[in-house]
């Protein structure tokens, strides 16, 4: 059941494996983003409260869910590496820390830009906005202990377990924030719950499988130097530095 | 073993006054000098003191932290206890607990104390030691799982804040408005069970981690 785990446990496969979906995550990220843009930019209808203001939707809205997918892969992967003791999982976990802190960020800053006009103000501590705030330091948490230890592995495993307590950390966090927000305010400063109508549905749905795709895309060329930064004194890159780059893909 | 090594660390604290007595000191320092930053008048001390005791006695559980695995690891101490066949998570339980009665406990007596300087009702004042007595022990549990985790690092004392300050979030809503949002007659108890429940899931994951994260530093 295990075997395909255990196989891309090796790094030499492994870099071989995200060098060759590096084009498809590539190419099907960039034409979903154009067909997405395309359907949320152009075609999507106005918003009838909002006009053409909640069009950030469709880059706050999949940065959003990536910022929370990317820790919760980012936990699996530290899990899976202190379980069994592989070594890749990690280096999947440390490759993808920093895009996750990305999405958090990008998240953070479309939700406030939206906010100006919408609401009046950049910050309100809504119980979304403090979530995700949270979670930015979160990951600013986990690449400062990753970075702190001068031994890679002893960093891999200590990064790992405060992955896990963190994301068994965060549904408590929104829990709290939620009920701390409720006691405070009266009206929730949140999306109503009126179903969104299909013309601006699909190209939402369609920037979702686009921004994953995109972090496949930016995760495969960061897990490939990731490992060769740690497998550097390896004998496998020795022959790929000396033979060269271009022909060690198609190998 | 539990009640030896918790007596050995109560023994150590008791022996060394000047190291065990800081956090409570920087804790009532610290909330003295709110008063003196904003103003005297009662009406907006009160409603403000909760908040205030609450994130001053969170540092000050910042500032004891770095003591809990640090003279054991340089004293070659802790080796023999990783060495024990006793499991490990006994032996960061122990001393967890023990780290609490000498650093948490007088802060929430402490925290009595103060929160009568900054006109909190007595009725008040009660509700308010209850949440810390839950909320302190949570805040001591990871601050045990972030100190074995950088127990080796040279940057520790910058590093370890701002590790534990966002998982420590929750505590921090739940107890400060444990206090805040109870009034005279009536108990908040829905903060208060939400604190008891992260206690208890505190104390049935972290010491487990905080002993694996020994382990790693260890091996670092």
């Amino acid at each position: 059941m295990f075997t395909w785990l255990h196989k891309l446990g090796s790094p030499p496969l492994l870099y071989r494996v995200a060098g060759r979906s590096t084009p498809w995550f590539k190419w099907t990220a960039f034409l979903l983003l154009a067909l997405g843009l395309v359907g949320g930019l152009i075609l999507a209808p106005p918003d009838y409260q909002q006009g053409d203001g909640f069009r950030i939707i469709y880059v706050h809205v999949p940065s959003a869910i990536l910022s929370l997918a990317v820790f919760v892969l980012m936990a699996v992967a530290g899990a899976i590496g202190l379980i069994w003791r592989l070594r890749m999982a990690h280096a999947v976990a440390v490759a993808a820390a920093p895009l996750g802190a990305a999405f958090t960020f990008i998240t953070l800053i479309t939700g406030s830009l939206w906010g100006k006009p919408m609401w009046g103000t950049y910050w309100a501590w809504g119980p979304r906005l403090t979530s995700e705030l949270v979670l930015l330091f979160l990951y600013f948490g986990y690449i400062a202990v990753i970075n702190a230890f001068p031994n890679q592995r002893s960093g891999d495993r200590a990064g790992a377990i405060f992955a896990i307590i963190a994301a068994v950390d965060i549904p408590i966090i929104h829990y709290s924030v939620y009920w701390w927000t409720s006691l405070h305010q009266g009206a929730s400063l949140s999306f109503t719950n009126s179903s969104i109508s299909p013309a601006m549905l699909w190209p939402l749905l369609v920037m979702i499988v686009a921004f994953t795709l995109y972090f496949c895309w930016l995760l495969s060329i960061r897990l490939r130097t990731e490992i060769l930064r740690r497998e550097r004194r390896a004998s496998w890159v020795r022959t790929l530095t000396i033979t060269g780059a271009k022909n060690a893909k198609l190998a | 073993m539990f009640i030896e090594l918790l007596r050995r660390e109560l023994l150590i604290a008791w022996r060394r006054p000047g190291e065990s007595g800081v956090p409570v000191i920087f804790f009532l320092v610290t909330v003295m000098l709110f008063p003196l930053g904003l103003s005297r008048s009662p009406e907006l001390l009160r409603p403000m003191a909760p908040g205030i005791i609450w994130v001053v006695a969170f540092l000050a559980g910042m500032l004891g932290m770095q003591g809990l695995f640090r003279a054991d690891y340089e004293d070659g101490t802790l080796e023999q206890l990783l060495l024990t066949p006793r499991p490990l998570t006994l032996v960061v339980l122990a001393k967890a607990s023990g780290h609490w009665l000498v650093t948490g406990l007088p802060v929430v007596v402490g925290a009595g104390l103060v929160a009568g300087m900054l006109y909190v009702p007595s009725s008040g004042i009660v509700v308010m030691m209850l949440g810390l007595l839950l909320g302190t022990p949570i805040l001591t549990l990871l601050a045990t799982l972030v100190a074995a985790l950088t127990l080796t690092l040279r940057q520790a004392a910058v590093l370890a804040p701002v590790l534990i300050l966002p998982l420590a979030v929750p505590v921090l809503i739940f107890g400060a408005h444990s206090a805040s949002s109870s009034t005279p007659g009536e108990i908040n108890t829905q903060a208060f069970s939400a604190l008891g429940a992260m206690l208890i899931l505190a104390v049935s994951l972290l010491p487990p981690a905080a002993a694996l994260a020994l382990r790693i530093s260890h091996e670092n």
